[in-house]
Order: structure tokens, then sequence, then C-alpha cells
């Protein structure tokens, strides 16, 4: 099976010394929408780099769709588009003309650039903004730029890193809608962010890089499945009595006791809590996870 | 990458280059025509006229082909090491090494933007130094040769500059007190008959006292030195930067981990 990415046995050492990545093997299949997550430092922005050939690695080998970096990268290059974490276009130059000179990079013909380039533009709502010059776009603006930059030659990849870093929620959103159509289309995504939420709500399947390894890597639905222990805050219509507990269950009070937070353990029923609070004659009006449910394991895992 | 492809990243370099510099004329052409307009006038006319003559001709005639060249080293040093200093510093020189676009069509694109810069600048010097005298071209063939090939060579110089430099002292540390000397100290202004023995030996250390006077050659007729060794100095000179120029692109020093 050809997969979209497959990295092997992956090192990098910096000439300080430091040990970025410690032989790090991923594949990423065709289609999907994957995560690399990690605390920082952990070797993401390394990982990315060096497919992109930013980084060069210390060894190991990476094959983009089926294509050996180390025997054809040119080739390997032209699969993958990459949205980086800082902006790195040049801010002098017009919206229009940074999309159309990096489809130039790719050998692309001047017409066809404008054409796509009206076609990014357009989608990512750039276009009324195209003879500006690109340092007077705002921060989200940037991203957007960044993206429909990355999409000029229409590649079979499309890395993101820290994509929606410093971007309101509205626009987030509107990204994403942007992204899940392209990964709908065919594209595969391969993603790294520090909101949790946003991976477990778009990817598939994730990885979870620390200290330059591998921790955890599956889809995110086994990934969820091995949480034991979930946290429900829920909020009550009147005070609860003082000195409540519940039996079987760990329960924090707030302080104006209008709300209480539960550990819930695998294979406990949440009933219980309604149960009980019912018998008090008090009425949940609001229940929702104190942390997201992948934040919890990420933390895990983490930790180690 | 296939041969059409190539030149299509080729030419939009190149093509990104010179809208830089044009765009931002009033630091990259208007400075030279004024400094050189100030040089035609001060040493040319006021000061010129009581030199008399040097090889044959008015002092502003000897001078016009040394203050040309002297304008595209400059320019065409300059251009490059900025440009591609300024992109490591933006960092948008990450657009050309995510690209497929092969090392040695990244080193061309900005050589020959560099090159472009230069010859434009060296126009605007010549038109200007009309005004002042009178400019008979000996050998067009050859003053367009060493016009090309010099420029070629100071790009490649401003490239490997821009490489290793970290900070923006770094890419005018060589330009101000390696370039401005040996192309002052390179027969711009002077025979080197006028120099005493020991320092005309030296002289003849400098490679840009054999492009001066190449250009010289070609310009009035008359030169200090063999102007063919001064072809086969700049070729030696453009064969060696670029090879190490690629060298240093394919290693990735100072642009890639």
């Amino acid at each position: 099976m050809t997969y979209a990415i497959e990295i092997s046995d992956l090192k990098k050492r910096y000439g300080s010394g430091f040990e970025a990545l410690k032989g790090i093997d991923l594949k990423v299949e065709k289609g999907d929408f994957f995560a690399l997550l990690g605390p920082n430092g952990a070797g993401k922005s390394t990982t990315i780099g060096i497919l992109c050939s930013l980084v060069n690695k210390t060894s190991g080998s990476v094959s983009i769709f089926g294509t050996d970096i180390d025997k054809d990268f040119a080739k390997a290059k032209k699969y993958l588009g990459v949205v980086p974490q800082e902006f790195n276009f040049n801010v002098f130059e017009t919206v229009f003309n940074v999309v159309v000179t990096q489809a130039g990079f790719y050998g692309i013909s001047r017409s066809v650039a404008e054409e796509r380039a009206e076609k990014y533009l357009k989608q990512l709502d750039l276009w009324d903004k195209r003879n500006d010059q690109s340092r007077m776009l705002s921060g989200g603006m940037k991203r957007r730029l960044m993206i429909a930059r990355a999409l000029i030659h229409e590649p079979e990849v499309l890395i993101l890193d820290e994509p929606t870093a410093g971007v309101d929620i509205e626009l987030r959103r509107s990204m994403w809608e942007f992204i899940k159509k392209l990964n709908e289309q065919g594209t595969t995504i391969i993603l790294t962010t520090h909101y949790l939420e946003e991976a477990e709500q778009l990817c598939r399947n994730i990885a979870i890089i620390n200290a330059g390894e591998i921790v955890e890597n599956t889809s995110i639905k086994a990934l969820l499945k091995t949480l034991n222990q979930e946290t429900f805050i829920l909020d009550l219509d009147s005070s609860l009595p003082t000195g409540w507990s519940l039996p079987g269950f760990s329960v924090v009070v707030s302080k104006d006791a209008s709300s209480v937070e539960v550990e819930v353990v695998k294979g406990q029923s949440i009933n219980a809590i309604f149960k009980a609070l019912d018998a008090i004659s008090i009425n949940v009006v609001s229940m929702r996870n104190k942390s997201n449910r992948l934040e919890e394991l990420f933390v895990k895992l983490i930790k180690g | 990458m296939k041969n059409s492809e190539i030149w299509v990243a080729f030419y939009t370099i190149l093509v990104r280059e010179i809208r830089r510099f044009t765009r931002i004329w009033p630091q990259t052409l208007l400075p030279p025509a004024i400094t050189m307009t100030l040089y035609f006038a001060i040493f040319g006319n006021l000061i010129g006229d009581r030199i008399g003559q040097m090889g044959g001709f008015s002092y502003m005639q000897y001078i016009v082909p040394g203050l040309i060249m002297m304008s595209v080293i400059t320019n065409a040093y300059s251009n490059v090491s900025s440009s591609f200093f300024s992109a490591k510093f933006q960092h948008s020189v990450q657009e050309l090494l995510v690209s497929p676009t092969p090392n040695w069509v990244i080193l061309l694109g900005y050589t020959l933007g560099g090159v472009a810069r230069g010859l434009c600048v060296g126009l605007i010097v010549t038109v200007l130094s009309l005004f002042f005298t009178h400019l008979a071209l000996e050998n067009l063939l050859l003053t367009v040769l060493v016009v090309c090939l010099t420029a070629i060579m100071f790009s490649l110089g401003g490239f490997v500059n821009a490489i290793y430099a970290r900070n923006f002292d770094d890419v005018s540390i060589v330009p101000t007190f390696i370039l401005t000397p040996l192309t002052y100290l390179g027969g711009v202004f002077y025979s080197i008959d006028l120099l005493p023995d020991f320092w005309q030996s030296v002289s003849l250390l400098n490679p840009v006292l054999y492009m001066v006077n190449a250009f010289r050659f070609g310009v009035l007729g008359v030169s200090d030195i063999n102007v063919y060794w001064a072809l086969v100095i700049v070729s030696v000179f453009i064969v060696v930067l670029f090879g190490f120029g690629l060298r240093l692109l394919n290693q990735g020093k100072g642009i890639r981990n």
C-alpha cells in the first residue's frame, strides 16, 4: 500500500547536540485527516521541516506518495503544500503576487497561476485584497493567504502547522469548513494544533509526539475509548445542601454550591448522579466536560 | 522538473528580483545616479581640468569607464546580498526551498537579478556621463562582455555573502571594508603606471583592476593590463563562486537547520 506519508526511523540531531527526533515511524494514509500533536519542542515542527525540506534529517527515510525524498525530492515536494506556523511571505509583495509567484516556483505557467490564484483567493475571501501589500493584511487574512499560497500547485497533501493560532473563533470555523471540504475532495490533511478540540472534531487519526518519540499513533476513536475517567461539571438550579456527597463518585462542590464536579470512572453510569440530585429535588440545568477528552488523554500520555 | 517548468521557475525568480529593485528605485537606482553625477562634476569637471590628460584622454574621459564599472560592481553585489538576506531574514526564502525549483536555478535567478540591476545602473550612469563628456566605444563586444561577466561575478559574490550573513551588519561589512577599497584602488581614478613599482605589483593582485581596465579598453582602447588575462580571471572567479554558492545551497548553509 502506498501511503501519503511514510516515515521510518527518522532521526534529527541539531548542531547543538539536541536530539529532536529519536527514530520515529509514522504512516499517514491517503485522504486522511491526520493530527500530529505534542507539546512545544516535542519534534512536530522538526518532522514537518524535514518533510518539506526546511530541515536536513540526520538519518532515516521519508517517502511522500511513494517517492523517497533522498531519491527524488523535487517530485516529492510537488505532492506537498505547507502552511507554516510563522508568516513567511514577502510582506512587500501584493497578495496576488505572493500566490502567483509561488506557482511559478512550481513551474506553473502564468495564465494557469492567475486562474488558480483567483479561485483560491475568492474561496478564502481575499480577492478584494489582491492588490494590497500583504503586510497590510490582518493576522487572520495572512493565515488565509498562506493557505491559498500552499494550494496554488494543488498538492495531494496539505500540512497545516498551527494554522489557527491567534485566529478568532468565527474565522477559525470558516477556515476549518474550507479545509474539511478540501479533505472531502481527496486532499490528505496533516494538522498540528494546540487546540485539541479541533483535532478531536476534525481528525480521523492521530499521532502524539513527545521528546522526539511517538508515544501514541492510532485513530481518534480508538484513543478516546482508552479514556478511563471523565470529569463532568453539572450546573444546578439550586444550591446543594452542606456536606452533600455521592457514594461511589468523587465530587467537588463549588463555593456557592450551585455546581458540582463529578468524576465518572469507565463503567459507572451517570444516571446515578441524576437520581441522587432528583432525590433532593435539585435539577441539572446544564452539563459539560471539565476539559476536552482528548486533552485529558494528551496530558496523561505526555506525563507518561 | 521538466525543462519548461524549470524555465518558468527561473523566469519567476528573475522577474521578482527585477520587480523588487524597480519597486524601490529611490533606494536602488537613484542613489548611484546622484553619486556618479557628483563624481563627474567634482572629479571630472572641477578637479579633472587641473589634472590634465591620463592615458591620452582627458581625466573625465579616463574615469568614466571606471565609474561605470564601480556602479555595476557595487549594485550587482548589493542587489543579491540584500535581496537574498532579506528573504532569509523574513523567512520568505522558504517559499523557494519548499518548492521543487533546483538549487542551480535559484542561484542563477538571483545572480541574473543582480546582473539586471548592475546593468541598469551602469546604463543610467553611462547616459549621465554623456552630459559631461564624449565617449567613443572602441570595442562594443568586449565592453558588453566585460561588464556582463563582472556583474555576474559580483552578483555571485553577493549571494555567498548573503548565505553567510547572520544580520544586516554582515551584509554591509564586505562592501564597506573589502569591495569599496578594492574598487577605489582598482584603477578607477588613476593608471597604475603612476604608482611606484612595488605598489604596481600589489595592485596586480586586485581583481577589480583587471575588470576596470578591461572595460576601459573596450571603451577607450587603453589598459594597464592584458585584457585577455582579465577575461580569464573573471571567468575563473565566476566558475569558482558559482560552484561554491551551489555547494552552500545544497548543504542548506544558513537557510536549513
